[in-house]
Parts: C-alpha cells; sequence; structure tokens
C-alpha cells in the first residue's frame, strides 16, 4: 500500500496534498489517497471560510466599535470572541420566514448560490507554501469569474423576495458588477503580465518583490473595484441601510439571513486574501517555509483592517456616481496602467520571457511616481465634473444684521 | 413603482411615511402622510394648568425641549404682562444655546448617517450632545424631557458645580467640534454627494413659509433672535451664518457654523450672568390671566420658527394653544424639495430639513 505521489502528477507541487496523499498512502489503497487528500484539503476550506467569516464578522463590529468610540461586542467569551456563534444561535432560533408572494424555489436558493462560488474562490489560492487545493494554471481567471457569480445570488434574492426595497438593491448591485469588472480585470492583467502566469501560486513565486509596488495602480484599482463589487463601503448601495433598508437581503430572516451574512464578510475574507496573495506577495516572509501560513494570515488580516478602516470613515457615493468613478476614472487608469507595464515589461525581460530582480524594482521605480501622478491628476479633472454648482440667485436681505455667508 | 418610504424606515426621523412613486430611482410623484405620532398635545394643553403646560411642551420637539420650554413659557409671560429677572433670562438663554448645539448635533450626526457613513460621525456628534444632556441633568435631573423653564423664569437655580463642568464642556468641545468640522466640510464623497442637489431658491423658501437653516440657507437672513430679540438675545453677539443656493450642502454648513455662534453666545452669558432671582418670587401657583388675552410666544427653536399661540378665558387652562411648529412648516417644501432627484438624495434631503415627528404631528 505504501505508495507515494508521482512526481509528474499535477498535485505534486502541492506541498499540504503531498503530505496528505504519502500519509494516507500508507493505510490505504493509493486510489482512495487522492479522495482523503482532496477531501481534507475541501474540508479545511470550508470549514476555515466559514469560522473565518465569523470572526471577521467579529473582527469588524469590534473594530467599528473602536472607531467609533464605543466599545463593541464584549460580552461572550474573551474580548466577545464567541459573539458570532451567540449570533448564529439566536439567528437558527428565529422564524425562517418567507414573504408572501415570493418565488419560494429562487428565495431559497440564495444563501446557497451566493456561498458556493466563495468557497470555489478558496480552491486556488495558496495559503501556505505551495498549499492550495488546486494549482489552476488559470487561477486569476478563475478567481475573477468566480467571483461574479455572487452577484447572480444577489439579483435572485432581489427578484424572488417580492419586495420594492429588495429590487433596488438587485438592480444597482448588477449595475455596479458590470461597470466595475471591466477595470478589476484590466488591473490584473498588467500582474499576469510580469509574472508571466496565471497561476495564484506562480504569481507568489513572482514576487521577489511585492506587486504592491510594482503595480501601484493595479493595487488601487482592483481595492476600489472589489470593494465596490463586494458592496463595501463607499460603494455599499446595493445593501445602503439608510436608503433602502437593507437593500436584497430586507426580507431574509434566521439562518437564511445568517448564510447571506456570513457570505459577505466571507467575501471580504476571500478577496483580502487575493489581494495578499496578488500584490503583497501571499506566503512569502521571513521563514516562509514554516510561516508562510501566519505572513498569509497577516496580510489578508492587514487588507480586512483597510476595508473596515474605509467603512468607518466615508459616507456612500451615488448611483451615477459609481458609474462615473468606473468607467471616467478607473477604467482609464487600468488602461495606462496596462500600457505601461505592457512597454516595460517588453524591454525589460530576458530571452526566456523573465524578469529579474532589478528590473523589478526599475519598474516599481518607474511605477510608483507615475501612479502618484497620475492618480493626482486624473483625481483633479474627475473632480471637476462632479463639483459644477449653479450660480446664486439674488436674494432678499434684511439690512443691518450680521451674516456670514458659505464659501 | 410605488414605493412606501416609512412609518418603519431607518431614515425618515422617526415615524414619517411618504408615499413615493419611482421612475427607476428617480422620484415623479411624492405624497407625505403625517400623524403617527399624534397625541393630541394642543388638546391636552386645554386640560392642564399654565405652569404644566410646560412638561407637554418637553414632547414635542424631544431633541430641543429647552427651546420648546422657553417658547411656551414667553407666551404665557405675555399673557400676564410679565418679565422674568435677569438672572433668569441669560440662563434661559443659555440653556436654549446649549439645546440649540445639541439639536444641530444631532441634525448633522443623521445627515452625514443618511449619506452612508457608518456610524462614526454621529457617534463623535452623540458624545458631544451626551455632555450638554449631562449639564441639563445637572440643572433639572431630566436629560431630554428636562421641563426646567417655567413662566416667569426658571424653576431653580444653578448648582454649584454646573459652571465649571459647562467651563470643562466649552473647552472640550470647541477641539471635538474642530475635529469634527475639520473631517467633514471638506471630505471630498460630502460634497459631491450635497453640493447642488435640491436647491430651494430664496423666493419659494419664502412662499413655503420656511424657517430656521432650512430658510437662511437659501440665503435670507431671517433670526427672530436678531429680529425681535426675546429674553437676553438683544444684549449678544453673534452672526448669522447664510447659504448660497440652499441645497443640502448649504443647509448642513449653515447648522454647523449655528453651533459655533452659539458657542459664542454661551460663552457671553457666561461672563454677563450675576447672582439674582431666577423666578418672579411672588407669582401664585395657579396661574389665572385675564379672560380674553392672546398670546403669540415665538421663538427662533433648532429647526426654525417655533411659536405659541395661547388664548385665555380666564381660567387656570389655556382657551386654546396653538402651535407653530416648524418642523411641520419646513415639511411644506418636501414636494420641490424630492421631486425629479433620486432615492439616495431624497433621503439626504429629508435629513437636511431635519424634521422631527414629535413636533410635526404633536
Amino acid at each position: 500500500m505504501n505508495c507515494q505521489l508521482a512526481s509528474d502528477s499535477i498535485f505534486y507541487q502541492n506541498a499540504l496534498y503531498r503530505f496528505i496523499y504519502d500519509t494516507a498512502g500508507t493505510l490505504v489503497p493509493c486510489s482512495f489517497s487522492h479522495v482523503i487528500a482532496g477531501l481534507t484539503i475541501m474540508l479545511m476550506l470550508v470549514n476555515s471560510v466559514l469560522l473565518g467569516a465569523a470572526l471577521v464578522t467579529w473582527l469588524e463590529r469590534r473594530l467599528l466599535g473602536r472607531l467609533h468610540n464605543r466599545i463593541g461586542p464584549n460580552r461572550w467569551g474573551p474580548f466577545g470572541l464567541l459573539q458570532p456563534i451567540a449570533d448564529l444561535v439566536k439567528l437558527i432560533t428565529k422564524e425562517d420566514l418567507v414573504p408572501s408572494g415570493a418565488d419560494r424555489i429562487i428565495f431559497t436558493a440564495v444563501p446557497l448560490v451566493m456561498m458556493v462560488p466563495l468557497v470555489l474562490m478558496t480552491a486556488v489560492i495558496p495559503f501556505a507554501q505551495d498549499t492550495m487545493l488546486a494549482d489552476l494554471n488559470i487561477g486569476v481567471l478563475f478567481i475573477l469569474a468566480v467571483s461574479s457569480a455572487t452577484t447572480i445570488g444577489i439579483f435572485m434574492a432581489g427578484w424572488s423576495s417580492n419586495n420594492r426595497y429588495a429590487l433596488f438593491g438587485a438592480a444597482r448591485s448588477v449595475a455596479v458588477l458590470i461597470s466595475y469588472e471591466v477595470p478589476v480585470v484590466i488591473s490584473l492583467l498588467g500582474v499576469v503580465m510580469i509574472s508571466g502566469s496565471m497561476s495564484l501560486n506562480d504569481i507568489v513565486h513572482a514576487q521577489s518583490i511585492p506587486f504592491l509596488l510594482v503595480q501601484p495602480i493595479a493595487l488601487f484599482v482592483f481595492v476600489t473595484g472589489m470593494s465596490a463589487e463586494l458592496n463595501r463601503t463607499p460603494f455599499d448601495i446595493a445593501e445602503a441601510e439608510s436608503e433602502i433598508i437593507a437593500g436584497y437581503h430586507t426580507e431574509y430572516s434566521g439562518i437564511k439571513f445568517a448564510l447571506i451574512f456570513a457570505t459577505e464578510t466571507g467575501a471580504m475574507l476571500v478577496v483580502s486574501a487575493v489581494i495578499a496573495t496578488l500584490f503583497l506577495g501571499g506566503w512569502t516572509g521571513p521563514l516562509e517555509d514554516f510561516l508562510g501560513w501566519f505572513w498569509f494570515l497577516l496580510k489578508t488580516l492587514a487588507i480586512i483592517f483597510v476595508f473596515i478602516w474605509v467603512r468607518a470613515t466615508y459616507p456612500r457615493l451615488r448611483l451615477d456616481q459609481i458609474m462615473a468613478l468606473s468607467w471616467k476614472f478607473l477604467l482609464p487608469l487600468s488602461l495606462i496602467n496596462l500600457a505601461i507595464t505592457a512597454v516595460e515589461v517588453f524591454l525589460l525581460r530576458d530571452a526566456s520571457g523573465h524578469l529579474s530582480l532589478a528590473d523589478l524594482w526599475i519598474m516599481a521605480a518607474i511605477n510608483i511616481p507615475m501612479a502618484i501622478l497620475l492618480i493626482l491628476l486624473m483625481g483633479g479633472l474627475f473632480q471637476k465634473k462632479i463639483n459644477s454648482l449653479p450660480v446664486r440667485t439674488e436674494t432678499p436681505m434684511v439690512p443691518g444684521v450680521p451674516t456670514i455667508e458659505v464659501k | 413603482m410605488t414605493v412606501n418610504v416609512g412609518p418603519q424606515h431607518p431614515s425618515t426621523h422617526g415615524v414619517f411615511r411618504l408615499r413615493i412613486t419611482f421612475d427607476g430611482e428617480e422620484i415623479v410623484e411624492v405624497e407625505p402622510i403625517l400623524g403617527y405620532l399624534h397625541r393630541g398635545s394642543e388638546k391636552l394643553a386645554e386640560e392642564r394648568n399654565y405652569v404644566q403646560v410646560v412638561t407637554l411642551t418637553d414632547r414635542m420637539d424631544y431633541t430641543s425641549s429647552m427651546i420648546n420650554n422657553q417658547a411656551y413659557c414667553l407666551a404665557v409671560e405675555q399673557l400676564l404682562g410679565i418679565t422674568p429677572p435677569k438672572r433668569g433670562k441669560y440662563l434661559r438663554t443659555l440653556v436654549a444655546e446649549l439645546q440649540r448645539i445639541a439639536s444641530h448635533l444631532i441634525a448633522v450626526g443623521f445627515f452625514i448617517q443618511e449619506l452612508g457613513a457608518f456610524g462614526t460621525p454621529l457617534m463623535y456628534s452623540f458624545r458631544s450632545r451626551e455632555r450638554i444632556l449631562d449639564l441639563f441633568e445637572m440643572l433639572c435631573g431630566a436629560r431630554v424631557t428636562v421641563s426646567y423653564m417655567r413662566p416667569g423664569g426658571v424653576f431653580a437655580d444653578t448648582p454649584n458645580d454646573f459652571w465649571p463642568a459647562l467651563e470643562a464642556f466649552l473647552d472640550d468641545f470647541a477641539v471635538e467640534f474642530e475635529e469634527m468640522e475639520h473631517l467633514l466640510m471638506e471630505n471630498e464623497i460630502l460634497t459631491a454627494r450635497t453640493r447642488g442637489v435640491s436647491p430651494i431658491s430664496p423666493d419659494l423658501a419664502i412662499n413655503c413659509s420656511v424657517s430656521g437653516p432650512v430658510l437662511r440657507a437659501s440665503g435670507v437672513n431671517w433670526d427672530w433672535r436678531k429680529m425681535s430679540p426675546y429674553d437676553a438675545y438683544d444684549e449678544m453677539e453673534f452672526d448669522i451664518p447664510i447659504g448660497r443656493n440652499g441645497d443640502n450642502y448649504d443647509r448642513f454648513w449653515v447648522r454647523m457654523q449655528e453651533i459655533k455662534q452659539s458657542m459664542r453666545i454661551v460663552r457671553q452669558c457666561i461672563d454677563i450672568i450675576e447672582p439674582g432671582p431666577v423666578r418672579i418670587a411672588d407669582l401664585p401657583l395657579v396661574l389665572r390671566p385675564e379672560v380674553g388675552v392672546e398670546a403669540y410666544g415665538r421663538v427662533e427653536a433648532s429647526k426654525g420658527e417655533l411659536a405659541f399661540y395661547l388664548v385665555s378665558d380666564g381660567g387656570v387652562a389655556p382657551y386654546r394653544c396653538k402651535v407653530r411648529a416648524p418642523s411641520l412648516i419646513n415639511l411644506t417644501i418636501t414636494e420641490h424639495l424630492l421631486v425629479g432627484w433620486t432615492l439616495p438624495d431624497m433621503i439626504v434631503s429629508l435629513g437636511s430639513v431635519d424634521i422631527n415627528m414629535g413636533e410635526v404631528d404633536r
């Protein structure tokens, strides 16, 4: 029975898979080892996404509390860490309502439709050195395709709820997705060009310096676009609480709401992991052989913190402004970035098409000032269009009263 | 598509209900539906004696109960033909301005909250408002429904620890307010969302009988504290901030500036105030104005011109008590404010008018 993973297997590069396969291989026939290894990693991923989402809700509430001058949840467990579990118990015991007039089948399917793409996304993310479920050679494409599928769930929720606020939320969400997918995809092309691969693990290997420095514009566009797709502030119009109650999930209660909520925070977790992988060097760091998972987690948490920080800081944009931001600001920015990167890669690459560390530093030296310049310049242009004021009409004034006037 | 916004909606400031017809996200028709919080305060006033009615006024605009007290007491004083002693006047002016700060803080905080900033500005403004409520608690034991004023003055003098606490508050608040101003006034998203949105022209504002910050944001420098000064306002120096376009930003800006001016007035009160009686001493327990006297007590409340019209039939209770509630009358511009704008702007415009349902429905 003692079977080892063959070195020509597509899973050979995958350290965790190889370890589980080899261990299982000492006990069961080789054909079962694949099943055991695959299922084990899948189980780990699904559970870590769900548990991670629960912990992120705690982190978000706690951090928001601190940013609001409040304490935040602190009753259950140390620092309120068990709060998500208490919430879950509460939500499970609640009545599972389906509104009258709702399309029951679609309404019930929504939490599943939203949850599955989220878990699928984790399959290609390397969470420690050479460790992921599947090292797909189209990893980036897979992530982009699957992450957009969540929106189908949102639209199903809005359509089936028989609630007009939900419909508003769903329509807004789809509009935002369509316009933000374009700059997001284009921004990632630069990363793919530099690393010469779409596999996320290869991209991490290619980051001898984090792509944060080499592709600052891409990072900016990707984070902005992703916060729009995740319905995070300042783009959270799909579930804008002060406008449309809770948006597409207005009618959801009980465990369905819990799943949708977990999907939302889980999506933030997974997208942060993707950003950490693509731009911050993923699991690379000191002692990466053993501590790869630690660096990966640390970088992911840093990105999550930024998302939460932004949520506590900014007001929300209007739908037309969000559209304008995408088409007039982010899209040109990402196209310029693509052009610059293409020229740089063309000039700097060696005969085999690879870029050395020195090449990356040269690109960073060009791209960082370029990013600051472009964002300021285009931001200024974009700003002028938004702030055009109507002319003041003559007003009847009471004489002799000291007044101060708005600038 | 017709949508019922309210009476249970996170951003309608209470139980306000709007039946809105949308074309996409654009508003084509608005029908406000009022009365969910009607408690019959005006009728109840006819069953209570003149001093007891003060407690009813607390519950009208519960974010500025001090100013409601003031308006009512001014009306009763006109009925009786009395004026409160100097210290009473200063105390009234002082607490009314503190209340104006508290009320504007709520208005500004919720305004930003409705723009979508999750909680932070709201919690910051509530932090300062909390201090003001603590000061009120020192004065009269209550925080929101204060009933601090009485016809003929205020009901009790300040406790000894009030003045140091007030000084401490003013010093802290100056810093906190500057911080808030620094964070909010030039915020890119805030200006992009509010500038030029739902402008109200001065003509329209005057024709709709709008008052308060909404009128001043349209560029009309009309303030009853200047036009016909009551209590101690004739001795106070302050400016009237006015807007230019009457848009949401101007309404927000006017409130922020008025907070500053109120702080100026409070500081002047502290400097001027002298020891003395706070209420006319020989007033009877039950006030009985003469038969057939009418009075119209009018103040510049935080939301606009608040007035009490009282008619006496010689009894212990007013024969008629009519309230000119600024929140209700400011709602006259609802249609001009909302039609043609989108759902997100609608919420913000409503927030910028700063209505209070306790006062609208009474």
